[in-house]
């Protein structure tokens, strides 16, 4: 998911607008004393290093100390993608600054910053021109400021490594701002800046230690569960039956009273109806908050959803398939594939599934929630969107987002989980309950995965046209599921051509890079999945099924067809029309695909003969929206035990095209972990709802890849001088659809429905 | 009233003898590092060493460990440049960081136990340890590292 702030008016009222202005902004001053920004996982214990005496600040990005200190302002959560690095350089590469002055500075709520979101893999494609022209800013002003004591022209002087040199002359950037600086710039003057050519870059793509790490090496870095405050007591939720619409009945803690140091059980009263019937436990330590929660005996009124299962989600995504009046329609140029399906010379129609996947981030949920002695409300925890968050949390407190700051933490995984700040809720209604007191409320694991917002189980029906000449002459994508962005923030729905809205992230994939003739793409809402639970953003979103369905579909038509699969996929990409692409990210297009593909067969030895029930699978996504592709390919080898069904991926290559990599050894990372979620999800995980509950309650029964699990993997890069998209997801679409691809060539059967188990295995075996 | 060393010092706590360790270290004696994850011995992030074996603190009572010299991710060296350490920084293991003080120690004890250990070894010592977000891969290479860098310095103190 990316086009998050790009869309209408945003749920905080920021218009895409206003999010440009309020980045370029220039010398604004901070509008909060210093001891109120936040965490900086680069200090020891998180605290804000002082500033030296004098401060410029070029923009609302950076400062600039009379030592030299160069601190940047990063609105993204830090959740393992090293993102402050990644900006942070961007802004020095054009300030010419020494990396070693650069600090990172992850910011509170202040609505001053703007849209506040990190998801879509876009945080860094979305920084590019802004951090650059922040640096050329800076740089500017540093070397006007220098040129002006020495008399002589700017264009004479030299900005080098946090220097301004003219000859034998050199002022550092500290001395130039103790001797004053307050130049500022216009939204015009700052679009004019100069920036440096791609060859001259000497930050970006190069080698640079991530800032992060070493905290994140000796226990210093400090995550919200970390989060502390005088005063707190510990909160331990007991979580209502359905996530929607129950309401407590009655609560019995005479069994918890026996408990050192439980106080009180809390029903929350949730105007926000973000928690409704959640129950708190309130105790002096968090372990007798625990064992009291184990106590009391809570009975509700159950919501709806207790009566609905996997299976009806499933019923109801092919009824609602059935009916062409449900959906919206997607612009994909011509959609009307009538013609082409009433005159093809064969046709081919599957289904795909998949069912529903759980974020399971190491850090359970968590939130620390108190009014502080300025009457403001602070909610210190991880948080991915936290101008989402904000009016659910002034929702449920019954006060102004200004009444409501949210300190960031350190996320301990965000996968799209804190992209939906929920759990913040029940802590800063407990805190009400209690008269403002500090609650520091933690979900243990089974509650967590309880209030998960999973990833919505889908159902796809996929169907192609041939002619006589077995070419392609049309193509259908028909997909349900639980919509997140309908569920969260309707306003970012945009609309189809038959004027229905649609969650732009539950359905792109679908809308592909290869020429097939007449395309139509339908995006259909699951509405009894929406009001069963809270579909959630995970990792990539739809495209984790949409991806899934096209490779696997792509396949499956290269064999109807008798073609080789990779040729196949070939044929049909071509860099034309719509699948041309356009500056400044998407331009090349198809071809840009193709050539990952091709990278990934290279990478495996396509073609090659195999070992016996082992086999060679390949597909190929661009990531996620067409807007910012991210050209993705994998190519694995897997082996298939007859006998017990069990699948062994023993290579994952994957090949990728993101434009300009900023950050080379963190975009190898970010590959190789969402390939290894790809291969996890396609095996090892996916749940069920039971009765409106999730069936799995911790990593006993759901079970992750783990290193045991984890195969040779190689990811290769393609070097491009385009745009940098995204890294943080794309690599997760194209995996399981390689497995099954390989699974086919190794045995003979295709899979249709992740994850693909021994059980589905030895069925489809059986089978053939 | 419980009492053990952690980190080299003595320390005294008042808790329940039934907690677990490591609610006793993070909430009474503020040592964070060690993490919270799953609380049923499935996950990892809360391995501390106890008398140098790599445990799960999160299903250890602290009656279990009474008088035991406890070492967490805040003791493992003075200076965060014990051998696995370094190696983890040189790499770039973490990305959210939050597995990772119990993936340390899970490798640190591994080391200790198996000075170079194999690829299969790693294995079966390292799954245990989950990582959602699948740094496996340099895992692996920086145990390797580490194995190697202790190696290296052992030759050199035995030269020298
Ligand atoms: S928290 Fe102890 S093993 Fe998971
Ligand atoms: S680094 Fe995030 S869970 Fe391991």
């Amino acid at each position: 998911m990316r086009k998050l702030g790009n869309t209408h008016t945003g749920a905080t009222g920021v218009t895409r607008r206003g999010f440009l202005i309020g980045m370029t902004a220039a010398g604004v001053s901070f509008g909060f004393p210093r001891t109120w920004a936040a965490m900086d996982p680069a200090t020891p214990n998180g605290a804000v290093l002082p500033d030296a005496a004098q401060v410029y600040e070029p923009s609302l990005w950076y400062s600039i100390d009379s030592a030299g200190k160069i601190k940047v302002n990063i609105i993204r959560a830090e959740m393992g993608q090293h993102v402050g690095t990644s900006i942070a350089r961007i802004l020095a590469e054009e300030l010419e600054a020494d990396w070693q002055d650069i600090e990172i500075i992850h910011v509170d709520s202040n609505e001053k910053w703007g849209l506040m979101v990190t998801g879509g893999s876009w945080s860094v494609s979305q920084s590019w021109s802004v951090y650059r022209q922040a640096g050329a800013a800076g740089k500017t002003a540093l070397l006007e400021a220098a040129a002006k004591q020495w008399n002589v022209s700017p264009s004479k002087c030299q900005a080098i490594k946090g220097k301004i040199v003219y000859g034998n002359n050199t002022l550092s950037y500290g001395e130039l701002v103790a001797k004053g600086l307050s130049r500022q710039f216009s939204e015009d003057e700052l679009k004019a800046l100069p920036l440096k050519a791609n060859k001259d870059l000497s930050l970006v793509g190069h080698h640079v230690t991530s800032l992060d790490i070493v905290n994140k090496t000796n226990g210093n870095a400090l995550f919200g569960i970390d989060a502390k405050i005088e005063g707190m007591v510990y909160a331990c939720p007991i979580l209502p039956p359905t996530r929607n619409g129950s309401s407590v009945a009655s609560i019995d803690d005479s069994a918890a009273k026996s408990i050192k140091g439980y106080q009180q059980t809390l029903a929350l009263d949730d105007p926000s109806e973000t928690a409704p019937g959640w129950v708190m436990v309130i105790a002096s330590s968090f372990y007798a908050a625990q064992k009291a929660a184990k106590k009391v005996k809570v009975t509700w009124q159950a919501g709806a959803a207790a009566s609905v299962s996997e299976a009806d989600f499933m019923a109801e995504g092919r009824k609602l398939i059935q009916d062409p009046k449900q959906g919206a329609i997607l612009d994909t140029g011509s959609h009307d594939t009538d013609t082409a399906f009433t005159q093809a010379a064969s046709s081919l129609e599957q289904e795909y599934l998949t069912h529903t996947v759980l974020h399971a981030q190491m850090e359970p949920l968590n939130a620390l929630a108190f009014l502080n002695s300025d009457k403001i409300w602070e909610v210190h925890s991880g948080c991915q969107w936290q101008s989402l968050t904000l009016p659910s949390l002034a929702a449920a407190l019954g006060v102004t987002e200004k009444d409501i700051i949210i300190r960031s933490y350190l996320l301990g995984g965000g996968f799209g989980r804190r992209l939906n700040g929920d759990y913040t809720v029940p802590a800063a209604l407990a805190s009400k309950a209690l008269g403002g007191k500090p609650v520091k409320m933690v979900l243990m694991r089974p509650e967590d995965l309880q209030f998960d917002s999973p990833r919505s189980s889908s159902v796809q029906l996929l169907k192609m046209a041939f002619d006589q000449d077995k070419k392609v002459s049309a193509m259908e994508h028909h997909a349900a599921a639980g919509w997140p962005t309908k569920v969260m923030v309707p306003v970012f729905m945009p609309k189809g051509t038959n004027g229905e809205s649609y969650d732009p992230f539950s359905i792109s994939g679908a809308d592909h890079w290869y020429s097939v003739g007449a395309q139509k793409v339908r995006a259909i809402s699951n509405e009894l999945a929406n009001s069963s639970f809270r579909p959630g953003w995970l990792r990539s979103v739809g495209p984790g099924w949409t991806g899934w369905a096209v490779e696997s579909f792509m396949d499956e038509a290269a064999h109807h067809v008798g073609a080789d699969p990779l040729t196949f996929r070939l044929d049909h990409l071509i860099a034309e029309g719509r699948n041309a692409g356009v500056e400044p990210i998407s331009i090349g297009g198809a071809a840009r695909q193709a050539a990952v593909l091709k990278k990934a067969a290279a990478m495996i030895g396509w073609g090659q003969a195999q070992a016996p029930d082992t086999g060679l699978g390949i597909a190929s996504t661009f990531g996620q929206e067409r807007d910012m592709p991210t050209w993705v390919a994998v190519a694995v080898q897997v082996h298939v035990n007859k006998s017990n069904g069990l699948v062994t991926v023993q290579k994952l290559h994957v090949a990728v095209d993101a434009g300009i990599i900023v950050d080379p050894d963190g975009a190898e990372a970010q590959c190789q972990g969402a390939a290894l979620w790809g291969l996890s999800m396609a095996l090892y995980e996916g749940t069920e709802f039971v009765n409106g509950k999730i069936k799995d309650a911790n990593f006993d029964t759901y079970t992750p890849l783990r290193l045991s699990q984890t195969p040779e993997v190689k990811v290769e890069f393609i070097p491009s001088t385009a745009a940098p998209a995204g890294l943080g997801e794309p690599a997760t679409t194209p995996v399981a659809p390689a497995i099954a691809n390989a699974i086919f060539n190794a045995v003979g059967v295709r899979l249709r429905s992740l994850p693909m188990t021994p059980n589905d295995v030895k069925a489809a075996l059986a089978k053939a | 009233m419980a009492t053990f060393n952690l980190n080299g010092k003595t320390v005294t706590a008042d808790v329940e003898s039934d907690t677990p360790l490591l609610w006793v270290i993070r909430d009474e004696l503020g040592f964070t590092g060690t993490k919270f994850g799953c609380g049923i011995g499935t996950c990892g992030a809360c391995t501390v060493h106890v008398g140098g074996r790599a445990t799960r603190s999160c299903i250890t009572p602290v009656v279990a460990v009474e008088g035991a010299n406890i070492t967490t991710i805040e003791g493992l060296s003075v200076d965060g440049d014990h051998p696995v350490q370094v190696a983890w920084q040189a790499l770039q293991v973490p990305q959210c960081g939050y597995c990772q003080s119990g993936q340390i120690m899970q490798a640190a004890s591994l080391l200790k136990d198996i000075p170079n250990p194999t690829d299969a070894e790693i294995d079966a010592v390292m799954s245990g340890n989950l990582c959602r977000c699948m740094t496996y891969v340099r895992i692996r290479q920086a145990i390797h590292d580490a194995a190697a860098a202790t190696t290296q310095a052992e030759k050199e103190n035995n030269n020298a």
